[in-house]
């Protein structure tokens, strides 16, 4: 029982990370039908500018707000510089691009940086708080499910309370039309990747330091997770994404805990499997049928 | 006046062009109908005029002002509104969204409550269904949505593309009302593409036979009415 409850607040607070990243790959396929295959490559170049102002500054929270606005700005330059010009062609072109660019992201910070593991700091303790005897949740599970929670809420409100929101969902919708009406579609995309890359970079803030630390292909195995996450969730839907981080944490966190660490990709795969085996559209995809 | 004046327009998709040398204008309050079989080119028609398609030669004109280099977006600020094909609206929006989103680039906030009303007024079905999404709504229903939300633009022209398309003849009889109410109402151009020959002809005030991508004929709309050699060479009935 005490193994349980600790594997599943670990779980969760994976999971949370992973919801998040899940949520910045369906902000961008929802919006371009593309899968960002460099959302993990452009998270950990965001971290490491964490980690630089960190280091100049003595200040995490500095680091931590440095990291989230170069995210944002790094996902618009990528729209506007690369995706642009991939956006309407075949689909296979886009991927290949965001592999060209993991490829060139990691370079650049190896290049930089070094290819070593460099630790990062929390701004608070990652020991579990004792619980009759139990560790369970750390000061660290409580800031990463808040950060999560937070941003979760303010995308669901930006998409469902504001004009902006309003015009990004219908961009992603229905470009033309909302061209049409007014609507500067180009600009919401560039919007959208700004936002789902702030995202991303923020889930390599909270999930880095709670691994082997920070290297240019830190997040390669989290990316895994989350595209698992966001395909179970069914690609699609924002909802989707933040279930199937909190689903994927928790599978692999009993895997690892109940039988391998070795075995969680496996698991991985097994889950993505067996969702899709049942649901092929994922577990939270709609029904309406889109128009194209 | 003429509102929207258009000059040896010729656009296609890369191969032989789809219009060539396409001339005529739509004047302040009144309704053109384009008329013309499937393939004539009666949607590549509309689309260049709203700039969806670059025209490769010729020149549209809006209120005097020559649209090209005019952003797509940016029609709708001068008062050109452009419902497309197959009732353009965004299925997994709500009623009242894709409403809202037709005039959300209005700053006059509280005129576009007043509009809104006006156009719930307008098409009493809406209001009925403002938390339904697009894909619930029947096909009529679609169209008094594209339209009613084209509306929420304020727009001094229409473009409207095959409105009757698929729809039951009450829901045709009652959108060719709308236009006309609206025409006679509030001075609103409407550019109406239609192949349904006898609904557009009772509303239209003037109309233009695209054949082939050319005009083939063009005139007052109670004259081709009854020119009954035009009407069976080119309109069918």
């Amino acid at each position: 029982m005490e193994r349980w409850l600790f594997l599943t607040t670990d779980g969760l607070s994976k999971g949370a990370v992973y919801a998040a990243f899940a949520l910045a790959i369906v902000l961008i396929w929802r919006a371009t039908r593309i899968v960002n295959f460099a959302q993990g490559a452009m998270a950990v170049a965001a971290v490491y500018v964490a980690y630089s102002v960190t280091a100049a500054t003595g200040s995490y929270w500095l680091g931590f707000a440095a990291a989230v606005l170069s995210g944002l700005v790094l996902g618009a330059v990528v729209e506007r510089v690369v995706m642009r010009f991939v956006e309407h062609a075949p689909p296979l072109n886009a991927v290949i691009v965001a592999l060209g660019l993991v490829l060139l992201v990691q370079a650049v910070l190896g290049s930089i940086y070094g290819n070593e593991y460099r630790p990062v700091g929390t701004p608070v303790s990652r020991t579990g708080l004792s619980v009759g005897g139990v560790s369970l949740l750390s000061a660290y599970d409580l800031l990463v499910f808040g950060a999560v929670g937070l941003v979760v809420a303010g995308l669901a409100l930006l998409f469902t309370r504001t004009p902006v929101g309003l015009r990004m969902r219908a961009s992603a919708f229905a470009p033309e039309v909302s061209r049409l009406l007014g609507v500067n579609v180009a600009g919401m995309l560039t919007l959208g990747w700004a936002l789902a890359s702030a995202v991303g970079a923020l889930a390599g803030l909270l999930v880095i330091p709670t691994e082997l630390g920070l290297h240019p292909n830190a997040m390669d195995l989290v990316f895994v997770s989350s595209f698992t996450a966001a395909v179970v969730g069914g690609l699609d839907s924002p909802v989707g994404a933040v279930v199937g981080g909190l689903a994927v944490g928790l599978v692999l966190s009993y895997v690892a805990g109940y039988l391998s660490a070795d075995v969680t990709p496996l698991a991985a795969l097994v889950l993505l499997l067996a969702v899709l085996l049942v649901r092929p559209g994922g577990l939270f995809a709609t029904t309406a049928t889109r128009r194209v | 006046m003429s509102l929207l004046r258009v000059q040896g327009l010729t656009a296609g998709y890369g191969g032989a062009p789809v219009l060539s040398d396409v001339d005529f204008e739509v004047r302040a309050g009144t309704v053109l109908a384009v008329l013309g079989a499937n393939g004539a080119g009666k949607t590549t028609l509309l689309r260049s005029v709203s700039g969806l398609l670059k025209p490769t030669a010729g020149t549209v004109s809006f209120d005097g002002c020559d649209l090209r280099g005019v952003r797509v977006e940016h029609l709708v600020r001068r008062g050109l509104a452009h419902v497309p094909e197959g009732r353009g609206i965004v299925a997994e929006l709500t009623v009242a969204e894709n409403l809202r989103l037709g005039g959300l680039w209005r700053a006059d906030r509280d005129a576009v409550r007043a509009d809104l009303d006006e156009v719930y007024g307008l098409f009493p079905a809406l209001a009925a269904r403002r938390g339904h999404a697009g894909h619930q709504l029947s096909g009529g229903e679609r169209q008094m949505l594209a339209l009613g939300r084209a509306l929420m633009a304020r727009p001094r022209l229409l473009l409207v593309d095959e409105p009757s398309l698929g729809l039951a003849p009450k829901a045709v009889a009652q959108v060719m009302a709308i236009l006309r109410h609206l025409r006679d109402t509030t001075g609103l151009a409407v550019l109406l593409v239609e192949q349904n020959v006898r609904s557009a002809l009772a509303v239209a005030d003037e109309a233009v036979v695209l054949a082939l991508g050319r005009i083939a004929a063009a005139g007052p709309a109670a004259a081709l009415r009854d020119d009954t050699a035009l009407r069976h060479a080119y309109l069918g009935f």
